[in-house]
Order: C-alpha cells, then sequence, then structure tokens
C-alpha cells in the first residue's frame, strides 16, 4: 500500500498572552492509504491541533506535512482551502451542521465549490445520504433530527466530494453507546468498502477497538503505538 | 441550491429579526421616494409655468406683506407695461381645512384680460362684474365640490376677517371658468367687495401685482426699473416672472428641499445603525458556521462576499418593496396634492437613486461584518464554540 499522510518534525507552537506554548514537539507520522488510524490520549496532549494540521486547517510551526504527495506547510489560503475542498472530509464531535439548510442541502454545499450542475449536486448528495441510509430524512433541518442522524449526515457532507481522507475529531463524543457503534460500523464501512482513509481523535477505547491502528499522543508527542 | 440560496437561507436564519429589519428599511425608502417627491414638486418642476409677457410684482420682503392698490397708476406709467392687475392671497377655509383651493380676491375684467388661458363665456364675465359678491371657480374646482351657479360658498376666513368681525365670507357662484392648458383649482371673486368689507387692515392692500408686457424680451429690463421705482418707498417690490415668482413662493413655505435632505440623512443614519447592530450581532452566532464553511473549503474570500451579500441582499429588498409602495401611495395621494403642490411623481433619477442607496447602505452595514468574516480562522472559531 501506498503513503497517503508524511509527518516529519512537525511541531505547531501558539502565542498566548506573549508566552509560547509548544502544543506540539516533533511529530513523525505515516499513514497508509486505506488505513483506520486512532488518535487517543489525554485532554490538551494535541490530538485536535494535529489533526487540524493533516485536513489542511491550519499550517505547522515547522516540519513538513505530505497527504497524497502534496505539502501542505507552504501553500496560500486560497490553494489549502481548495486542496480541503478536493482532498479531505471533516467530522466533528457537534456535527457542526448548517441549521438553516435541510440535510440534502448540507451535504450539497461542498459541491457548490465544484463546477458540477446543480442536477449533478443534487443527484451526488442524494447517494452521499442513501450511503449513511438517511435519504428519507432530506428535506430535515438539523434541528429536527437525532444526534445520531446528524452525525450521519454530516459524514454524508464530508463523503460527499470522494476525499480519499477522512478526519474525525472525537465524532461519537456527544452520542450515547449504541448510537456510537452504529456511527463507527459506519465509519468502518467507509473504511473496508468505500477505501476511506480514517483519522479518528477519540477518548473511548471501545471507539479506538473499530481501527486497525492506535496511536497514544502525551504533551505534544506520539508515545506509543498501541496494537490493535 | 446555489451561492445565492445559501445567501437567502442565511437570511432567514431568524424569521422575526429579517422581518422587522426589513421593515425598517422599507419604511426608510418609501419615506425617502415621498420626500423625494415633495421636494422635486417645491424646486419648480411640478409648478405651473405659463407666458413670459408677464411680470410678477410681489413685496420685496415677504409674501406675508402687502402692496398699497395706489401703486397700480405708478406701474401702468412704467414704460413698456400694456397692462396691470392685482390679486391677494385670500387663505380661508372651506367646510374642512383639507379642502385646500387658492381663492384670490381680484378686477374681474382685468384678471380675465391678463389670463387669457382662463377662459371663461362673456355671459359669465358680465354677471360677474355686475354682481358685487360673486364669484366665479374653475371648473373642475366647481365639479369636486359639485357647485351649481347660483350656490352660496361660504369661506370662513383665516387672514382677513371681515370690518364687522365676522369671519363668514359668502360667495354666490356666478359662472366658472375652464384652463386651456391644465387644471388649475381656484376661485376668484371680486376685488372691489373684498376691499370695501374687509377689516380695516386689508383695505387697499394687494398681494401682488401681475404686469403686462408689451414685449417679453425685455423682462429682465422692466423687472428691474419696476423695483427701482419702489425702492425707497414704503413698500419696496421684487418684481420676478412668473415661474421665478412660484419658485420663490415656495421657497418661502419653507426650504423643502432642505428640510427633506434632513429627514432623509437622520432616517438612514439610524437605518444604518440599527441594521449594523442587527448584522453583527446575527454574524456573532454564526462564526462556528462560518469556520465551517471554510473546513469545506470555502475561501475567506467567499465567505466574506457571502456575508456582504446577505447584508446587500436585505437593502435591496427593503428598498424595492419601499420604492414599490411609494408607487402605491403614489397612486392614491397624488390627486388630491395636485392642486397644491403641483405633479406629485418620481422621476427615473428618484428611483435610480433610491436603488443606489440601498446597495449603498448593503455595503456599509455589510463591511464590518464582512472584514471579520474573513478574518476568522478555522482552528480558533471551532474552539470557541
Ligand atoms: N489556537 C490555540 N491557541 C492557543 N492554544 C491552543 C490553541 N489550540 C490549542 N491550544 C492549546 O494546545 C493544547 C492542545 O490542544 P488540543 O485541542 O490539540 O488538545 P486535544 O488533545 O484535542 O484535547 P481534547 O481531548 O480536550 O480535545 C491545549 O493546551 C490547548 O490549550
Ligand atoms: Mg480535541
Amino acid at each position: 500500500m501506498s503513503q497517503l499522510v508524511s509527518c516529519r518534525d512537525v511541531t505547531k507552537s501558539y502565542i498566548r498572552a506573549k508566552e509560547q506554548v509548544d502544543v506540539l514537539t516533533g511529530i513523525n507520522l505515516d499513514i497508509e492509504e486505506g488505513d483506520f488510524l486512532a488518535l487517543m490520549g489525554p485532554s490538551g496532549s494535541g490530538k485536535t491541533t494535529l489533526l487540524n494540521l493533516i485536513g489542511g486547517l491550519d499550517q505547522p510551526s515547522s516540519g513538513s506535512i505530505e497527504v497524497g504527495g502534496v505539502g501542505l506547510q507552504d501553500m496560500s489560503e486560497r490553494a489549502l482551502a481548495k486542496w480541503r475542498s478536493e482532498n479531505v472530509g471533516f467530522i466533528f464531535q457537534f456535527y457542526n451542521l448548517l441549521p438553516v439548510l435541510n440535510a440534502q442541502r448540507n451535504v450539497e454545499l461542498p459541491l457548490l465549490l465544484t463546477r458540477l450542475s446543480r442536477a449533478q449536486r443534487q443527484k451526488n448528495a442524494q447517494i452521499a445520504l442513501e450511503i449513511v441510509g438517511l435519504e428519507d430524512r432530506a428535506k430535515h433541518k438539523p434541528g429536527e433530527l437525532s444526534g445520531g442522524q446528524q452525525q450521519r449526515v454530516a459524514i454524508a457532507r464530508a463523503l460527499v466530494a470522494d476525499p480519499k481522507l477522512l478526519v474525525c475529531d472525537e465524532p461519537t463524543g456527544d452520542l450515547d453507546r449504541e448510537t456510537a457503534d452504529e456511527i463507527l460500523n459506519l465509519l468502518e464501512v467507509l473504511n473496508r468498502d468505500h477505501g476511506k482513509t480514517i483519522i479518528m481523535v477519540t477518548h473511548d477505547p471501545k471507539a479506538a477497538a473499530h481501527a486497525q491502528t492506535t496511536w497514544q499522543m502525551d504533551k505534544g508527542k506520539l508515545v506509543a503505538e498501541v496494537p490493535a | 441550491m446555489s451561492l445565492f440560496g445559501l445567501m437567502w437561507a442565511n437570511l432567514f436564519r431568524k424569521r422575526t429579526r429579517t422581518v422587522l429589519t426589513l421593515l425598517s428599511v422599507t419604511v426608510a425608502f418609501l419615506l425617502f421616494m415621498l420626500l423625494q417627491a415633495v421636494s422635486a414638486a417645491f424646486d419648480g418642476g411640478g409648478v405651473n409655468v405659463v407666458g413670459v409677457d408677464r411680470l410678477i410684482s410681489s413685496p420685496k420682503y415677504s409674501i406675508v406683506d402687502s402692496l398699497p392698490i395706489s401703486q397700480k397708476q405708478q406701474l401702468l406709467a412704467v414704460e413698456g407695461v400694456s397692462a396691470v392687475t392685482q390679486q391677494q392671497w385670500f387663505g380661508g377655509v372651506y367646510q374642512d381645512p383639507k379642502n385646500f383651493f387658492p381663492k384670490y380676491p381680484v378686477e374681474p375684467r382685468e384678471f380675465f384680460a391678463m389670463y387669457p388661458e382662463f377662459r371663461i363665456s362673456p355671459e359669465q364675465l358680465d354677471a360677474f362684474v355686475r354682481t358685487r359678491t360673486g364669484a366665479v371657480a374653475e371648473q373642475t374646482l366647481a365639479e369636486q365640490y359639485g357647485w351649481r351657479i347660483g350656490d352660496i360658498i361660504p369661506i370662513q376666513a383665516d387672514i382677513w376677517p371681515k370690518e364687522s368681525g365676522e369671519r363668514l365670507w359668502e360667495f354666490e357662484l356666478v359662472g366658472t371658468f375652464v384652463n386651456a392648458d391644465q387644471r388649475s383649482p381656484l376661485l376668484v371673486f371680486q376685488y372691489e367687495y373684498f376691499t370695501e368689507a374687509v377689516e380695516s387692515y386689508g383695505k387697499d392692500q394687494v398681494g401682488w401685482w401681475t404686469v403686462r408686457l408689451d414685449d417679453p424680451e425685455r423682462a429682465q429690463e422692466i423687472a428691474a426699473s419696476i423695483d427701482v421705482l419702489f425702492e425707497n418707498s414704503l413698500n419696496p417690490t421684487r418684481t420676478a416672472t412668473e415661474d421665478e415668482f412660484a419658485r420663490q413662493f415656495a421657497k418661502q413655505l419653507g426650504d423643502i428641499g432642505f428640510i427633506a435632505t434632513i429627514i432623509i440623512a437622520a432616517v438612514f443614519f439610524t437605518i444604518v445603525l440599527l441594521t449594523g447592530n442587527t448584522m453583527s450581532q446575527a454574524l456573532r452566532e454564526r462564526i462556528p458556521e462560518l469556520a465551517v464553511l471554510k473546513t469545506l473549503g470555502f475561501t475567506d474570500a467567499t465567505v466574506s462576499l457571502l456575508v456582504l451579500g446577505e447584508a446587500i441582499l436585505l437593502c435591496l429588498v427593503g428598498g424595492l418593496i419601499g420604492i414599490g409602495l411609494a408607487f402605491g401611495v403614489r397612486a392614491a395621494i397624488a390627486p388630491a396634492l395636485e392642486g397644491f403642490i403641483g405633479a406629485f411623481d418620481f422621476t427615473g433619477a428618484t428611483v435610480a437613486t433610491a436603488i443606489a442607496l440601498s446597495l449603498g447602505i448593503g455595503l456599509i452595514i455589510g463591511l464590518i461584518p464582512a472584514l471579520t468574516a474573513r478574518r476568522l480562522t478555522i482552528v480558533d472559531a471551532l474552539r470557541e464554540r
């Protein structure tokens, strides 16, 4: 299998109140295409920060991050935005759907940045909703859906532009056990049957058990690969 | 869905808030249109301009002053003047203050000779001359109030009570005249009767003179020589052509255009403050959503344009509704205003200005939210939720 993500000596520091906070201190990480990787670790260890760097939401203070052979560290804001829209799907703990749009339109949103026709956009959104099993809720607004259903819509939105990589930050953190398992099973299906490479931050060992690889983070470093 | 659809959907995130904001913008533009129309009418566009061979000679300092009847002979003696006749602003109320139309005491034969565009039959003019308390009305005015020959028209005086102290003047309608050019509601009655019956301060006083010239080309020159003639008397005059006079008259009623501009500026200032505040507030609620859009690959520029577009869209929609309402209001009130301020209408320029203003206000209101949206970074915004 070829390599999809490669982090080399990645550091990230923030300046807050004139104090420098070193959040990531030298991360080296390689992720194979088709992997399903879980990132665990105590609160504040830098999991979200690392995930955001790999997803191109932010850029490292030093070091390099390559995804699919493209170096993200030197890209302009505009280029990075375009890269994200084509290459990564994001799934958050609190779903982050737009409350004014119904499920179908939330899913369609990323496609507004493509050249697809209106009809094609609608069709693709519909297919994505079918994959997550929510085609019958297409016209519902987020406020009219349960947490699990909202997360499914968010997953459909992450899928709709057909990216290779899905990054998930505590995707089940706000869900009960049963619903969480449904979501995790769905992610597994996406990984196994649709070939998506998935990086998932989680606090929950049972969630991590769905992954193929688990890394432990502590104080801005990857400390151990936990065998599955 | 399109980017426009996204903008539109965002506008209606809080329906009540949007409707209220829209309403205030709408009302502002309705006001703008109406005030523009009023001030345009007063600026002279709507005031009737007739014969340039006539001058109006009025009191130099104020339209509420009067001139003495004794000036008539002196005016007639001015070289180049072929005829002179007097009028007076009578004011007064017919039944209800909102029944507004001008009423002038006039010298019947002189008046109709001076204004050939007012056509009256010789028989009715004779009757007017013969009847001391007689009056004649412009045709459409008579029709408006259903007056017929022989009717008594009661007018309650406000400026000019009778010598007896009585305020009620009664005139007998003895004829009607038509204006060849346009509708011009007007009631005239005998100056003779007026000056005899009026309270002493009104006797032998006239409001203004209408002066006919042999040669219209010399209007400026003769106007100047009339003013020179009375310059050092107790009653100096200001003489101008009729259309200039109409404009000055309107000006003295108050600088309507200026007042209108002040009101409009105040209204728009308020709108910018209120709507701007609403927009900023609405934006704060949406910071995480805007961060999500950026996450999905919307650039800083696109997100800020979306926010700016919403503000402009809101103002444009409000503006267009306001403009539409203004046309509705015009249809309803223009006939009633016509006799008072002339044509009450919107020019293409007014409509274009209103639309440009709505776009401009949208731009101002949307600017700060757009910049905020542009600057926000994804990771910070997502951490704040
Ligand atoms: N934008 C920022 N500015 C300043 N400090 C930040 C910023 N982002 C993260 N940090 C700090 O970096 C550290 C790591 O944050 P991060 O969100 O990556 O942790 P995490 O492992 O995801 O924690 P959690 O499990 O609670 O989500 C924290 O101490 C946090 O306060
Ligand atoms: Mg985190």
